[in-house]
């Protein structure tokens, strides 16, 4: 018996994962969750459908998605996670000390809980004490916050599904709007290869480019993803994602990590000329 | 209500049983189940196409109802409280002029509020019947008309004692509703029939903390767009009917003008969004109604923007209000409620059903997640941060009350001449004058032009209104009646 995976990566493409058993299984009030145990990937996790994220590879989106903004910002005290309810991203943020306050926002509690069940290395992220979790709709929990943050981090990936709320223009100035004078914003931009794909990163690349004064794109290998490339965007208030990277303060801090450095972290900013060209044609 | 025989939906088994019978078509429509037109099968999918089928035996016919229809429309009435019901397939409008054709013939007096539907002025045109205005009440802040008060269809009966019948639109648009059952109780002494536009109500009569529907008050007639909250198909309705009034004789009205092609899947949306409203309704429009009062409440808490609900409710004017809309007074941000509206669909994606001078209203529905109605507040509130201005530059919004000079079949009618808008005032127009959505008119025919009118239309034309009615597309131009 040969059970598999697929998943579209366009109408005519389709990335399929060999499968040694389905874990779990479950349409919530948000979405479909599914978890599976795979020999290439290990266990990996669906929404809907499209893979989140897999023992293998999701180290390349924690790392990139907290060491890239926190190479760069001086002080970071307050953050903000927005969907995230793995707890990868918080596990990567617990390895700095000058954070005081982690807040988690993700509506679904199935989510987390599934997490906690099947992925305990990421979810002990949400253990550290400086974390909070609450369970509430991302664009309602921004919506009072004034000048709170030094970084939010919208961690949410699927700009056509239940989480499009966050990847809207509002969402982007109500980020502004929580941010401190001197804020960071990252958020995960897609992949930008297939031509479906590719009109959905223009436009969250118009929305957000039009709503932070300093607006930048970094790239990532992440296997599981369409094409297996991936962008992340970089909005801040003040600080410039290359010219403001401290690389021996953070260097200093003897973090472990399997992707992030802080020479890639300067690489991750040189993108191809295609990718290059189209974003630039949304910055107008 | 039967619950067991509410469980079937006898258009849509009909339909299902003619499909799995495989019948070769020799007959219209000449797609034949899509083949014959590939790229609208490619578009609207298979299964759509081969439910395109014209009337037949097994599935009756809408002009003349004998079984599956008939008991469609059976099952609709009694799910409404109504004594009869008819599927109509031209609109919410087919349904309204199906009214007053019935009630009224030429030269009969109609005692209606202005603000209502074009649909009903144009019925007017059609059957000359002359209209007897109830000027409607306006709220000088939010610049919309109010509901009908008693005391003014009072006056308006005592002066024509002569009317046929009175109509009525509740709710509103924005949810305004007026005392339904005095109106029914007045008309009814008077000998006059009463008819209810209730385009927007149709959630009225499966949610009963929601204020009281036309067929609950003792109406003899109303108009009900199954489309709007009722989830069927655009384009779909029903005209309910009491037993106050003869059905057959209202069967023949409609025939009077509508198609003997009705579509298929028009009818099964009504079939199946009966059902759905009979079986679900009530905790569906409960959890409208959650999600509508939700969204006021952030939305007030933004500040500047006036999410209006139940506390207008004056007991007269504003008899009731409907709590599943969503209404929002936008002119203290500085922006009129058409721009808010422009700048939600181009900035933010998201498309609210209108703008007006100084509200818009989003439309909330069974289709609706409280996810998008985060999206809506969210945009409202960056609105209000990225766009606001100084309020002190615009127009006060109003409602004008018409002057009438002529019926509106008669100046419809008569010679007439076009001139520039300008150049308009003193004179008797012979066309409406509209911003759609809403649809309700500034002007309809047979009513006087002013300069405070000709300053209203500019204005609402400058902000970005969509104008509609008047023979010259740009509506530089209005048709006037020869001196």
């Amino acid at each position: 018996m040969e059970l598999w995976f697929s998943e579209f990566h366009t109408e005519r493409v389709k990335f399929s994962v060999k499968i040694e058993k389905h874990l779990f299984g479950e349409q919530t009030d948000f979405q479909r969750i599914d978890v599976f145990e795979s020999e290439e990937f290990g266990k990996f996790i669906s929404s809907d459908g499209s893979i989140v994220f897999s023992e293998k590879d999701e180290f390349t989106y924690d790392e990139m998605i907290v060491h890239v903004p926190m190479a760069v910002h001086p002080n970071v005290e307050k953050v903000l996670v927005i969907g995230g309810g793995d707890g990868g991203v918080a596990r990567e943020l617990s390895y700095y000390d000058e954070i005081k306050q982690i807040d988690v926002v993700e509506p679904d509690d199935v989510f987390i809980s599934v997490c906690k069940e099947y992925f305990p290395d990421n979810a002990r992220g949400l253990e550290d004490p400086r974390v909070k979790v609450y369970n509430r709709d991302g664009l309602r929990f921004l919506r009072d916050k004034l000048g709170v943050y030094d970084l939010i981090i919208n961690d949410a990936i699927d700009p056509l599904g239940h989480t499009a709320g966050l990847f809207t223009k509002e969402f982007y100035g109500n980020c502004y709007r929580a941010l401190r004078d001197d804020g960071i914003m990252v958020y995960q931009h897609g992949s930008p290869f297939y031509d479906e794909d590719e009109d959905t990163c223009r436009a969250m690349h118009r929305k957000a480019s039009h709503s932070f004064p300093i607006s930048r794109v970094y790239q990532a290998h992440i296997p599981t993803c369409a094409s297996g490339y991936w962008l992340f965007g970089f909005l801040s208030k003040k600080y410039h994602p290359l010219t403001d990277l401290d690389a021996k303060r953070w260097n200093d801090r003897n973090i472990k990590t399997w992707y992030y450095t802080t020479n890639l972290h300067q690489g991750a900013f040189m993108l191809p000329k295609y990718v290059e060209d189209m974003l630039e044609e949304e910055e107008d | 209500m039967n619950i067991e025989a509410q469980k079937h939906a006898p258009v849509y088994e009909a339909l299902e049983r003619f499909r799995k019978q495989r019948i070769v078509p020799f007959d219209v429509p000449g797609h034949k189940r899509g083949r014959g037109n590939p790229e609208l099968k490619e578009l609207l999918g298979e299964k759509c196409v081969s439910l395109d089928v014209n009337s037949m035996k097994p599935l009756d016919n809408l002009c003349h109802p004998m079984s599956v229809i008939k008991e469609a429309e059976e099952l609709a009435a009694e799910a409404f409280g109504a004594d009869h019901s008819f599927f109509m397939v031209g609109g919410t409008t087919s349904a309204v002029q199906a009214m007053v054709l019935t009630a009224c013939r030429a030269g009969d007096k109609i005692i209606l509020p202005r603000n209502v539907h074009k649909s009903v002025i144009n019925a007017l045109v059609l059957c000359g019947a002359v209209p007897v205005y109830v000027n409607p009440e306006v709220d000088k802040k939010l610049g919309i008309a109010l509901g009908m008060e008693l005391s003014e269809l009072e006056k308006a009966i005592k002066e024509n004692p002569d009317a046929v019948c009175v109509f009525v639109n509740n709710p509103t648009y924005y949810g305004i509703c007026s005392d339904l059952r005095g109106i029914v109780k007045l008309a009814h002494e008077n000998k006059m029939l009463c008819l209810v536009d209730e385009a927007h109500g149709t959630h009225l009569y499966f949610e009963k903390s929601l204020p009281v529907s036309a067929m609950e008050a003792g109406a003899d007639m109303a108009s009900v767009s199954m489309h709007k909250s009722g989830g069927s198909l655009t384009q779909s309705s029903l005209l309910l009917v009491n037993k106050t009034v003869n059905w057959e004789y209202v069967a023949q009205i409609i025939n009077l003008t509508q198609t003997t092609s009705a579509s298929y899947l028009l009818l099964s949306s009504l079939d199946i969004s009966r059902r759905n409203l009979a079986l679900r309704g009530a905790a569906s429009f409960s959890k409208v109604k959650d999600m509508a009062e939700y969204a006021r409440a952030e939305i007030n808490s933004i500040g500047g923007y006036y999410a209006y609900g139940a506390e207008i409710v004056n007991g007269t004017s504003i008899y009731d209000f409907d709590v599943t809309k969503l209404s929002v007074y936008t002119r203290d941000i500085g922006l009129a409620g058409i721009e808010v509206y422009d700048l939600l669909r181009d900035e933010y994606d998201i498309q609210i059903e209108f703008g007006d001078i100084a509200n818009i209203l989003a439309y909330i529905s069974i289709g609706d997640r409280i996810q998008d109605i985060e999206r809506l507040v969210g945009a409202l509130a960056d609105i209000k941060r990225l766009y606001s201005k100084d309020p002190a530059s615009l127009m006060a919004a109003e409602y004008i009350a018409p002057k009438v000079c002529v019926s509106p079949q008669k100046a419809f009618y008569s010679d007439k001449t076009a001139l520039p808008i300008a150049e308009t005032a003193g004179r008797i127009c012979s066309e409406f004058v509209m911003c759609y959505p809403p649809g309700i008119p500034i002007l309809a025919p047979g009513e006087l032009i002013t300069d405070d009118i000709i300053q209203y239309i500019m204005y609402a034309k400058e902000k970005g209104c969509s104008m509609q009615g008047t023979q010259d597309p740009y509506m530089e131009y209005l048709q006037v009646l020869e001196k």
